[in-house]
C-alpha cells in the first residue's frame, strides 16, 4: 500500500512539473504573431484568372441541401469550364458542422482558400481578429463589387482590421443569397379568420390582432419548435422591430457600442413574447417541439402561421403547394422592418497561396449570371432579386418582401451576431419567457450583460 | 476492478535461463506500442488541457495568462456550478436507479430460474449496444408533443400529465435522466446476475434452513458477496453520467434555458462554438478531477473487500 501510495505522488510530482514546464509556453503564439500583420494588402491583384496558371482551389461550403448543392455544382462546373487551368476542390459540410471545425482548418497548416464564414462575431470577426481571413478591398475595387451590391449587404460582411468594429471598414466576403424573415400562412387556415387582402396589408397591429381571432377560434396562431434555442429568435426579432429603432438593432445585433437591451423599447418587445405565450398563440410546449416538426406541422395544416425565414419556403411549398403565402408585416408608420441578412459570405484565408484565383471564384459565383443560377435551382439570389422573382408561388412573396425590406424598408441583422456567446444566451433567454421562468427585466438584462462584457473588452 | 490476467511468464519454448540475456528495454518494446498510443492520445493531451485551463484564449490568436481565474469562475459563475449540480442529479438516474433496479431484477432472476434467462440478458442489454445518439434520437421523438408518451398518457386517461417533456424547467433533467436509468438498467443488471451466480448453493441452503426468508437472504448472503460487482457498476455508471454529452446535445442543448447544461456540453460549447478555450479547458480538468474523486470513494468503500 505504502509504496503504491509513493508511486502515485511520484506520478503526481511528474504531471505538475510537466505541467509547469509546458505552461512556459502559451497556447496559440504560432497564430497570435500575425496578428500585427494582417495580410500583404498593398501588393498587386490580378483578375486575370486564365494567367495564373495550373491552380487547385480548395473550397468549404455548407451549401448541401437540394438546392443549394445543384446550384454550388453548377456554378462550380461553368467556373471549371471558362477557367480550365483551375480546379475546385470541393468540400460540403452542414452549418453546425462547418462552424465547428472551422476554427481548427484556418489555425491548421493547410487551411482552405476560399471559405464560408458566417458573418457573426464568433466566427468571421474572430477570424478577422485573428488575421485569419484576407481583407478583399483591393479586390472589390477590381472586379467593382459595390456596383453589384447593395451596401446594406457588404455592410454585414465588413470589419475594422482589428476586428473590433463590425458593420463598417474592410471587406471580407460575398454572399450569394438574400435571407429574409417573415410570417407564412396558410391560405385555408387564414380563411375563417381574415381575408387574404386584410393580410397582405396589414401592419403589426392587425396582424396580432389576427393571432388573438385565430387563438379565440381554437386554431394554433403560430407554429413554434423552439427546443434548438434559436427559432425564438426568429419571432422576436420582427417583434423587436416593432418596439426599437433600426439603428439601435443594428449597435445590439453587430456588438457595436451605442445601444442598451435594458432600454424601453426592448423590454415592451420582451413583454409581447411574453403575452404571445401566455395567450396561448404558441402551439402546445414550444420550447419541447423540435424546429423541423414545428414546420412539418404547419405544412400538414395545424397553425395558421409560422414565423421563419426564406430558406423554409422551397420544403413548405413542397408540401403545401399553393396554401402557403409568405408577408412582412409593416409597422404603424408603414415601414416593412424585419429581421433578414444574407447567407453565409464566401471568404478567403490569408494562408490562400491562391488569393487571385480564390477572390476570382468569388467573383464568379456571386455575378450577375449566376444570380440566374440560383434562380433557376429555388435560391433566393441576394441581387436583381426583383427581376429574377418568379411570377407566382411563395417564392414570389419572399422575392417581393426581400426587396421592399431591403431597399425601402429595414433589413435588420440577425441577433446572435453580436457577440460570441450571443447564441446561446439569446436562445436560453428567449426560452426563458417563453416558458414563463424569466420577466422582461431579467431576461433583457441577461442580454445586456452579455453584450456590454463584449462591447467593454473590444 | 478487474484484476489484470496473470502474466504469460512461462512459454513453453523458454527455458527460464535464457531471461538474463534478454536487455533491459525488452520489457519496454512490448509495452511501447501502448505506451506511446496512451501517451500520445491521453496523457499528452491530459497535460496540455491542464495547462490550456492557465490562459485565455480563444482558440485563434493569441493567448494570455490568467493563472486560475478560471477555475474561480467555475465557483463564482452560477451557470456553471449549476451545470455541475446537473450532473450531481444525472448520477442519481445513471447510477443508483439502475443500481436498484438492477439488484431487484437480478435477485428476482437468480431465485426464479426463468426460462429464456439468456434471451432475457440480451434484451436489458440492449441499450448498451446502441450508440447514445441513436438512443437520444429515439427519446427525443418518444418525448415529443405529440409523441407516443404523450399519446399513452393521453389514451389512459391521464392527459392532465402530458407536456413538453423537453421543454419544461422542472421535468426536463428527470426526462433526459430517465434515459440514463433505461440505458444503464440493463448493464448493471447483467453484471449483477454474474456475481450472484458465482455465489454457492450451499449458502442459500444454509439460510433457508436456518429459517430465511427471501428478503433477508438476499441481504445476508446475496448483497455482501457482489459488493464487487457493485463497485464495478457504480464506477461505470458514475463515469457515464458525469461525462453525459451526447444524450444532452442531442436532446435538450442544455436547455430550455439552462436547465439542463452539464460539464461536458459546456466544455464542448466553449472549446468548439465560442471561442472560450481556456475555460472549457479548466471545466474539463474539473471534471476529470471530480471522476476520479468519486470512483475513489466508491471503489474505497466497495472494492475493498470484494476481490475474491
Amino acid at each position: 500500500m505504502k509504496s503504491r501510495r509513493r508511486g502515485l505522488l511520484a506520478a503526481t510530482t511528474v504531471t505538475l512539473a510537466t505541467t509547469l514546464a509546458l505552461a512556459a509556453c502559451a497556447p496559440g503564439t504560432g497564430t497570435g504573431d500575425e496578428t500585427a500583420s494582417p495580410g500583404a494588402t498593398d501588393a498587386e491583384v490580378s483578375t486575370d484568372l486564365a494567367a495564373l496558371g495550373e491552380v487547385t482551389l480548395t473550397v468549404w461550403d455548407q451549401e448541401t441541401r437540394g438546392g443549394q448543392d445543384e446550384q454550388m455544382a453548377q456554378l462550380n462546373a461553368a467556373f471549371e469550364e471558362a477557367y480550365p487551368n483551375i480546379s475546385i476542390n470541393r468540400n460540403s459540410q452542414s452549418f453546425d458542422d462547418l462552424e465547428t471545425t472551422l476554427r481548427g482548418a484556418l489555425t491548421g497548416n493547410d487551411a482552405p482558400d476560399v471559405v464560408q464564414a458566417n458573418n457573426s462575431r464568433g466566427t468571421m470577426g474572430a477570424f478577422v481578429s485573428a488575421g485569419l481571413l484576407r481583407d478583399l478591398e483591393p479586390y472589390a475595387e477590381a472586379y467593382g463589387w459595390a456596383d453589384r451590391f447593395s451596401e446594406d449587404v457588404l455592410a454585414v460582411s465588413r470589419y475594422s482590421p482589428d476586428g473590433v468594429t463590425f458593420g463598417s471598414g474592410s471587406l471580407y466576403g460575398l454572399p450569394q443569397v438574400g435571407e429574409v424573415v417573415g410570417v407564412f400562412y396558410s391560405r385555408s387556415a387564414l380563411e375563417p379568420i381574415a381575408t387574404e387582402d386584410e393580410l397582405r396589408s396589414a401592419d403589426w397591429e392587425t396582424f396580432t390582432g389576427m393571432l388573438a381571432d385565430a387563438a379565440d377560434a381554437g386554431l394554433t396562431p403560430v407554429q413554434l419548435g423552439n427546443i434548438e434555442g434559436w427559432p425564438a429568435g426568429h419571432v422576436f426579432g420582427p417583434i423587436q422591430a416593432q418596439h426599437v429603432p433600426a439603428e439601435d438593432i443594428r449597435a445590439l445585433a453587430t456588438g457595436n457600442e451605442g445601444a442598451s437591451w435594458t432600454s424601453e423599447g426592448n423590454m415592451a418587445a420582451a413583454a409581447e413574447l411574453i403575452e404571445w405565450s401566455e395567450a396561448g398563440y404558441f402551439n402546445e410546449g414550444p420550447n419541447g417541439t423540435d424546429y423541423d416538426a414545428a414546420w412539418s406541422a404547419f405544412a400538414e395544416g395545424d397553425g395558421v402561421f409560422l414565423i421563419g425565414g426564406s430558406w423554409l419556403a422551397a420544403d413548405l411549398e413542397a408540401a403545401m403547394g399553393d396554401d402557403v403565402g409568405f408577408v412582412v408585416p409593416t409597422t404603424a408608420d408603414g415601414t416593412a422592418a424585419t429581421t433578414g441578412g444574407t447567407g453565409l459570405p464566401f471568404a478567403v484565408t490569408e494562408q490562400s497561396p491562391n488569393a487571385d484565383a480564390a477572390a476570382g471564384y468569388i467573383d464568379f459565383i456571386t455575378s450577375d449570371e449566376a444570380m440566374e443560377v440560383l434562380a433557376e435551382t429555388g435560391n433566393m439570389p441576394v441581387n436583381r432579386t426583383a427581376e429574377l422573382a418568379p411570377e407566382s408561388g411563395v417564392n414570389a412573396d419572399i422575392y417581393a418582401a426581400f426587396g421592399a425590406v431591403s431597399e425601402e424598408g429595414e433589413l435588420l441583422p440577425y441577433l446572435d451576431w453580436a457577440t460570441p456567446t450571443m447564441g446561446d444566451t439569446l436562445g436560453a433567454t428567449l426560452q426563458d419567457l417563453i416558458g414563463g421562468q424569466a420577466d422582461p427585466e431579467q431576461a433583457m438584462s441577461t442580454l445586456e450583460e452579455d453584450y456590454s462584457a463584449f462591447v467593454s473588452e473590444g | 476492478m478487474t484484476s489484470p490476467t496473470t502474466p504469460a511468464r512461462r512459454a513453453p519454448s523458454q527455458p527460464r535461463g535464457q531471461r538474463r540475456r534478454h536487455p533491459w528495454y525488452r520489457p519496454w518494446l512490448y509495452l511501447a506500442p501502448a505506451l506511446v498510443v496512451y501517451g500520445g492520445f491521453l496523457l499528452f493531451p491530459l497535460v496540455r488541457s491542464a495547462q490550456f485551463s492557465l490562459f485565455a484564449w480563444d482558440g485563434l490568436g493569441a493567448s494570455e495568462f490568467v493563472g486560475l481565474a478560471h477555475y474561480a469562475d467555475l465557483v463564482a459563475d452560477p451557470d456553471l456550478r449549476a451545470a455541475f449540480g446537473h450532473a450531481l442529479v444525472l448520477i442519481g438516474f445513471f447510477a443508483l436507479v439502475p443500481l436498484v433496479l438492477g439488484l431487484i431484477t437480478a435477485a428476482v432472476l437468480r431465485r426464479g430460474r426463468v426460462r429464456g434467462l439468456s434471451l432475457f440478458r440480451t434484451v436489458v442489454f440492449v441499450p448498451q449496444v446502441i450508440a447514445m445518439v441513436v438512443v437520444a434520437v429515439a427519446w427525443r421523438q418518444i418525448y415529443a408533443p405529440d409523441g407516443p408518451l404523450n399519446a399513452v398518457l393521453d389514451a389512459v386517461g391521464l392527459d392532465a400529465l402530458t407536456r413538453a417533456w423537453l421543454g419544461d424547467y422542472t421535468w426536463t433533467l428527470p426526462a433526459v435522466g430517465v434515459v440514463g436509468t433505461w440505458v444503464q438498467t440493463g448493464l448493471v443488471t447483467v453484471l449483477l446476475l454474474a456475481g450472484m451466480s458465482r455465489v454457492p448453493n450451499e449458502l442459500y441452503e444454509a439460510a433457508r434452513l436456518d429459517g430465511a426468508n427471501a428478503v433477508r437472504e438476499f441481504f445476508a448472503i446475496t448483497l455482501p458477496s457482489v459488493r464487487g460487482e457493485v463497485a464495478v457498476a457504480l464506477t461505470l455508471t458514475i463515469v457515464a453520467a458525469l461525462k453525459t454529452f451526447d444524450l444532452v446535445y442531442v436532446t435538450t442543448s442544455g436547455g430550455p434555458g439552462n436547465s439542463t447544461t452539464v460539464p461536458a456540453y459546456e466544455v464542448f460549447q466553449r472549446a468548439f462554438r465560442t471561442g472560450e478555450v481556456g475555460s472549457a479547458a479548466a471545466i474539463a480538468v474539473t471534471l476529470t478531477a471530480l471522476v476520479f474523486a468519486i470512483n475513489l470513494v466508491v471503489n474505497r468503500i466497495g472494492g475493498r473487500e470484494g476481490h475474491r
